[in-house]
């Protein structure tokens, strides 16, 4: 089950974003023309693309095809050599603390600290960006299929329950524009499907998710859209 | 309730920057104190080197009193730097980085907060522990005081300092060796200001004059030193 903060509401409209300035404009993200340089490689050449509010993109390829790289460049962490990626039709680099502020980014790893337990790394991580109650916490694990981890230090959770906690983080952080890089990795097959399940309801509540993929999400297809990089 | 929504609910809840900071501060205490051996390493290295000293020269307390400034200075810094090493490395191993840069908060605050803990961790600890080691080295009581504060101020330059050096060498391979060639060379000055420093408080003198400039270099680290840490991480992350 999703938090509360993410379920949909009736007659809510989702598809349009209240900006900072007071504008309202387009819940989407766009990447034009986008280059990337890693090292001597030429990762992404002129590539576009766009995703709106309840869409997730789903982005195959083979490894070292560019699929982190793409996620990386969309979120900021990776200067592009060229072309721009815009958030409900904005420039990002016109104001990047509030894009940031929109994006949750699940990279490979997930970012859990092993000498901190499963509830004081999500109230450190998920703390920067918005105050949390430890109940909320709580059944937000549990939501994810990791009930009674909460107080387990995360060297002692296994590579999957990590990843289920890693996800509970993901729902708490509660942003409309999700950037998941193999988010079913290290999961079991109904790990895989909650996974899916997640992106659904999220995307059904009306934000929209990107996702570099090895296998085919559970998401129903009229939702997803598909973006297959290649070498070179 | 929509995704619109969700984001205006989420900003009426947003920390400020201050709790942000305090919250970084916080893990960082918890996380060192889950692994003390971390915290340890630096404070038995300065204990080490400078309680070998009096066993390798002499146990005369006039001679030991001279070199005593150097000893404390020189082993207060490379303790300083070996616990460096850790500063940013595991949280850019495991991500952590990457959330601080993409939280949509000042990265800068967020490393000023994560400077403050390495000083609370090393640099406070070390102050204290100096005036044990002064004592071998025959440092006469009078004198104490002036060893914790001086080697408390010229530890939060150094920190300040090294943290620019650990966010430029973040991902390198033997970032330890590389730190120690960035860090050592700017911190002479610190050096040299801190073992004066504390030459004339051993001697009952005056201090105020080095320990102002050693003040100066920590105001000037405080003021830069984070913003280029932060730069340096954003470039690192890439």
């Amino acid at each position: 089950m999703l938090p509360a903060a993410l379920r949909a509401a009736p007659g809510a409209n989702p598809s349009r974003l209240e900006t900072g300035r007071g504008a309202m404009s387009e819940l989407s993200l766009r990447g034009e023309n986008l280059h990337v340089w890693r090292g001597e490689r030429h990762v992404l050449r002129g590539l576009a693309l766009e995703v709106t509010s309840g869409e997730v993109l789903q982005v195959t390829g083979a490894n070292g095809a560019g699929k982190t790289s793409l996620l990386r460049a969309l979120c900021g962490l990776l200067q592009l050599e060229a072309g721009r990626v815009s958030w409900g039709g904005r420039d990002v680099r016109e104001d990047l603390p509030a894009y940031h502020a929109s994006l949750a980014y699940l990279g490979h790893e997930p970012p859990l600290k092993a000498d901190l337990t499963a509830c004081e790394n999500i109230r450190y991580w998920v703390g920067l960006r918005r105050k949390l109650r430890p109940p909320e916490i709580a059944s937000t694990l549990e939501s994810v299929g990791a009930p009674g981890l909460a107080d387990r230090l995360v060297r002692t959770l296994s590579a999957g329950q990590r990843r289920r906690v890693a996800l509970a983080g993901l729902l708490l952080l509660a942003a409309p524009l999700w950037l998941l890089d193999e988010p079913t990795t290290h999961l079991d097959a109904a790990g895989q499907q909650l996974v899916g399940r997640l992106i659904e309801q999220h995307v059904q509540a009306g934000g929209l998710a990107v996702s570099a993929v090895h296998h085919e999400l559970a998401v129903s297809p009229e939702r997803v859209r598909r973006l297959e990089l290649s070498r070179g | 309730m929509s995704a619109t929504a969700t984001m205006l609910a989420c900003r009426a809840e947003v920390p400020s920057a201050l709790d942000v900071a305090s919250l970084a501060l916080a893990r960082d205490l918890k996380l060192a104190f889950r692994k003390r051996g971390e915290i340890a390493q630096p404070l038995a290295f300065f204990a080490v080197v400078t309680t070998l000293f009096p066993l390798a020269i002499t146990p005369e307390l006039s001679r030991l009193r001279e070199i005593a400034p150097g000893v404390l200075w020189v082993a207060a810094l490379l303790a300083s730097l070996l616990a460096l090493e850790y500063l940013f490395r595991d949280d850019a191993r495991d991500g952590t980085l990457e959330q601080y840069a993409l939280c949509g908060r000042s990265l800068t605050w967020l490393l000023y907060a994560k400077t403050a803990a390495h000083w609370v961790l090393t640099g406070l600890p070390l102050a204290l522990l100096a005036p044990f080691a002064g004592v071998a080295l025959g440092a006469p009581a009078g004198a104490f005081p002036g060893i914790v504060i001086t080697i408390a101020i010229g530890t939060i330059a150094l920190s300040l300092l090294g943290a620019i050096g650990a966010a430029l060498t973040i991902g390198t391979r033997r970032g330890g060796v590389l730190l120690s060639l960035l860090t050592l060379p700017l911190a002479v000055p610190i050096l040299i200001f801190g073992a004066r420093a504390t030459e004339l408080a051993i001697r009952g003198e005056s201090y105020a004059a080095p320990l102002e400039l050693l003040g100066a270099f920590a105001v000037l680290g405080a003021t830069l030193a984070p913003l280029a840490a932060a730069a340096a991480v954003r470039i690192s992350l890439e």
